[in-house]
């Protein structure tokens, strides 16, 4: 096994993220597609704890920190999302004028 | 532990191909529950990609948190926010999602070609294995302490934040006034008489 298909993968998972993330109209979907980036994040944090630090493994330890985060960003995304859609009565992307000037 | 090489490739095989498929499977699929499944197939394959890292402990810690907290998480917020609406088209939007697939597939080249260019220098130090839980335990309350508090207590302002947020307001002069038996949390569903 070779350090670079691991960070290839997480190259192109990071792709597909960004790609949900810019096209998604959906606001839940836009959550799905950060957690996939975090996730590509994650992968590329291990990869490198695996191949090039592997007797301190200082990757996984922020590897731990990062899901920590991502959990509480779920949490409050979702939090935001759902006051959004009380007070809009929806979920589209597109029909979210708010932070705009 | 240590598997053998051929079964290595095979199984980052499989799983990468599971991983990405399922990855475009929640980008393009329309129906968003399905999007909500496939997104646990991803968490799923990554934590096998973990396993082949030499990571149990993170792979454990992945499938715990991700595919029980995270996805179910996300679960219910698609139940809650459970609008069957067809999003109005926008005009021209074919070329938005063209722009974005040629700049996505632009920056995956250009990070495959850094990955590939870039000399690693790889150790040869042995590696943790199982034991990089004891290690991973040790960072956290050596040199890793002050992050580690700091995650704690931004958990805790997490959770309180996400209840502030969501929770609905609800006002008391309003149901003194006309006192009706009903639940004042939904009053929405019971007028249209529940649209799923």
């Amino acid at each position: 096994m070779e350090l670079q298909y691991f960070l290839l993968l997480a190259a192109a998972l990071f792709c597909i993220g960004i790609y949900g993330l810019v096209t998604s109209r959906n606001a839940i979907r836009v959550l799905m597609s950060i957690e996939l980036l975090l996730n590509s994040v994650n992968l590329n944090l291990m990869a490198f704890s695996n191949f090039l630090d592997p007797a301190q493994v200082k990757g996984q330890v922020f590897t731990v920190f990062v899901i920590t985060i991502a959990a509480a960003e779920a949490a409050v995304g979702l939090a935001i999302v759902l006051s959004i859609y009380r007070n809009r009565d929806t979920v589209d992307m597109e029909q979210f004028n708010l932070l705009k000037w | 532990m240590n598997l053998a090489d051929g079964v290595q490739i095979v199984s980052f095989a499989l799983l990468a191909a599971m991983m990405l498929g399922t990855a475009l499977g929640v980008v393009l699929l329309d129906n968003i529950v399905y999007s909500a499944f496939l997104l646990a197939g991803v968490f799923i394959s990554i934590s096998g990609l973990y396993i082949l890292l030499n990571a149990g402990f993170v792979a454990a810690a992945q499938i715990l948190i991700y595919v029980g907290a995270v996805n179910v998480l996300i679960l219910f917020g698609i139940m809650l926010v459970n609008k069957r609406q067809d999003f109005v088209p926008v005009e021209k939007a074919w070329i938005g999602k063209a722009a974005t697939a040629l700049v996505c597939l632009g920056l995956f080249g250009l990070l495959g070609t850094m990955v590939v260019a870039t000399p690693w220098t790889l150790s040869s130090a042995p590696i943790a294995g199982d034991d990089a839980l004891v290690v991973i335990g040790k960072h956290f309350f050596s040199d890793f302490l002050l992050p580690f508090e700091l995650v704690s207590v931004l958990l805790l302002m997490a959770l309180i934040g996400a209840i502030v947020i969501a929770r609905r307001e609800y006002l008391p002069e309003e149901a003194d006034q006309n006192p009706q038996l009903t639940v004042p949390e939904r009053p929405r569903e019971l007028t249209t008489g529940g649209n799923r």
